[in-house]
């Protein structure tokens, strides 16, 4: 099965062990991510005024990108596949909004003249969508290394689950992650914040306002006794991976948790190469915990 | 804050709900956005108190911390029993200010190493919401 692929910016910088580990996870899947060419940023943030159109330009240029793919046949189907939940998140709600009103389609079409009309045919997916699609037996089927003793909490956030429309799971009670990371053979702790904001970009101007919500995540999750947190998004990511800098000013006895990309988790269960997990790119190192748990060689 | 209906009032209301595509005069108070918050704490007023004030009309909420404490993460969206996007609301009064090319975030205020630090998601999310 050949999918196409929309990357987005973090994967190709501090993200990228996610893609990485995402491309070959999918490889012994049976599935190839391409990447589509020429793609550019989703805008991170879906436009919420009803009069701005703009700002969905950049996201129906990717998915017209996708639609030219599925076309010459490069792919096997008309869906686009997403790593980031903020690149799932902006590319499927401007999807809805030009399939549910075509007028909205008809300006951004005639206002890119130099592109082909987009034809509000493509369905973005999430990856851990196509996981549920492959089935959880068959993920486990694949599995070498199983993440026995690693207690691992699985984090949401936002942009996966809202709004409801989009939501790849339950909104409130989600399992998807819980499911792939069961499947793996790690023990699943659950966190009664896992799909409690984390601040997103508040980051660049509030970052104390995002160090107390990390921490209040964090330690939900250590306290249910886990030994690292599992993510999605590469903002997630920062502010539950960086930011614990910010939190340790804070709240001195808090110890650090590693934060893992899930496709990592999947990458080291099936037994692939470590030097492409990206583990280089953490704040916290999550080696020393995986080497404590005989999950990575070395000393 | 002494509650009364500005003149005027319908005016407002009226460019919020268009901009936002929210129907204001469905809430009824209960709270529900507010208790799921996660950022009420650092806010100044609630987000029930803000669509209450934006139904009387009173533009002084366009002064608020709160609809940049906001920071869209749609808890309030997927619960209110009126089915009214409150982060739209908030979308729009931010906009009501950044339309006036008053921008919320200046790249010289963030220091030296946070910029280096950031990574590129955190920058031109936080942009896009606080610049006009």
């Amino acid at each position: 099965m050949k999918n196409a692929f929309f990357p987005g910016c973090s994967l190709k910088t501090p993200a990228r062990g996610f893609e990485e580990t995402a491309i070959s996870c999918a490889r012994v899947l049976d599935l190839e991510l391409i990447e589509i060419p020429r793609w550019n940023c989703c805008g991170t943030v879906y436009s919420l005024t009803t009069d701005d159109l703009m700002h969905h330009l950049a996201p129906i240029r990717n998915l017209i990108r996708a639609q030219k793919m599925a076309a010459s046949g490069a792919v096997d189907d008309q869906r686009l596949v997403t790593l980031c939940s903020m690149c799932y998140n902006t590319l499927k709600r401007s999807s809805f909004l030009v399939k549910e009103n075509p007028d909205k389609l008809k300006v951004i079409n005639d206002f890119m003249d130099e592109e082909e009309s987009y034809s509000a045919k493509v369905e973005v997916v999430h990856f851990l969508q196509l996981m549920r699609e492959i089935g959880f037996r068959q993920l486990e089927s694949k599995v070498k290394k199983p993440l026995r003793n690693l207690r691992v909490s699985p984090y949401y956030g936002c942009m996966l689950l809202r709004p409801r429309e989009l939501a790849i799971d339950d909104p409130e009670d989600p399992k998807v992650l819980e499911d792939l990371l069961a499947a793996l053979g790690a023990h699943v702790v659950d966190n009664p914040l896992k799909v409690r904001c984390c601040g997103s970009y508040l980051t660049a101007n509030r970052k104390q306002t995002v160090a107390d919500l990390a921490h209040d995540i964090l330690t939900h999750a250590v306290s249910e006794g886990a030994d690292a947190l599992a993510v999605s998004c590469p903002l997630c990511a920062f502010n539950l991976d960086a930011r614990q800098a910010e939190v340790k000013n804070l709240h001195p006895s808090f110890e650090f948790v590693p934060i893992f990309y899930f496709t990592q988790l999947m990458a080291l269960a099936f037994g692939l190469n470590p030097e492409q997990f990206g583990f280089d790119t953490h704040t916290v190192d999550p080696r020393k915990l995986l080497k404590e748990k005989g999950l990575l060689d070395g000393e | 804050m002494r509650l009364r209906i500005s003149p005027g009032a319908s005016r407002f209301t009226d460019r919020v709900a268009e901009l936002s595509g929210e129907n204001l005069r469905a809430c009824y108070q209960c709270g529900e956005c507010s208790s799921g918050c996660p950022l009420a704490s650092e806010m100044d007023l609630l987000p029930s108190t803000i669509i209450r004030l934006v139904q009387l009309g009173q533009e002084e909420v366009l002064d608020s911390k709160t609809i940049w404490v906001c920071s869209s993460c749609l808890t309030c969206a997927v619960r209110c029993p009126q089915q009214i996007d409150v982060a739209k609301v908030m979308e729009a009064l931010r906009q009501l200010n950044l339309r006036k090319n008053i921008d919320r975030i200046r790249i010289e205020e963030i220091p030296l190493d946070e910029r280096r630090r950031l990574p590129q998601i955190a920058m031109i999310s936080s942009f896009r919401k606080q610049t006009a």
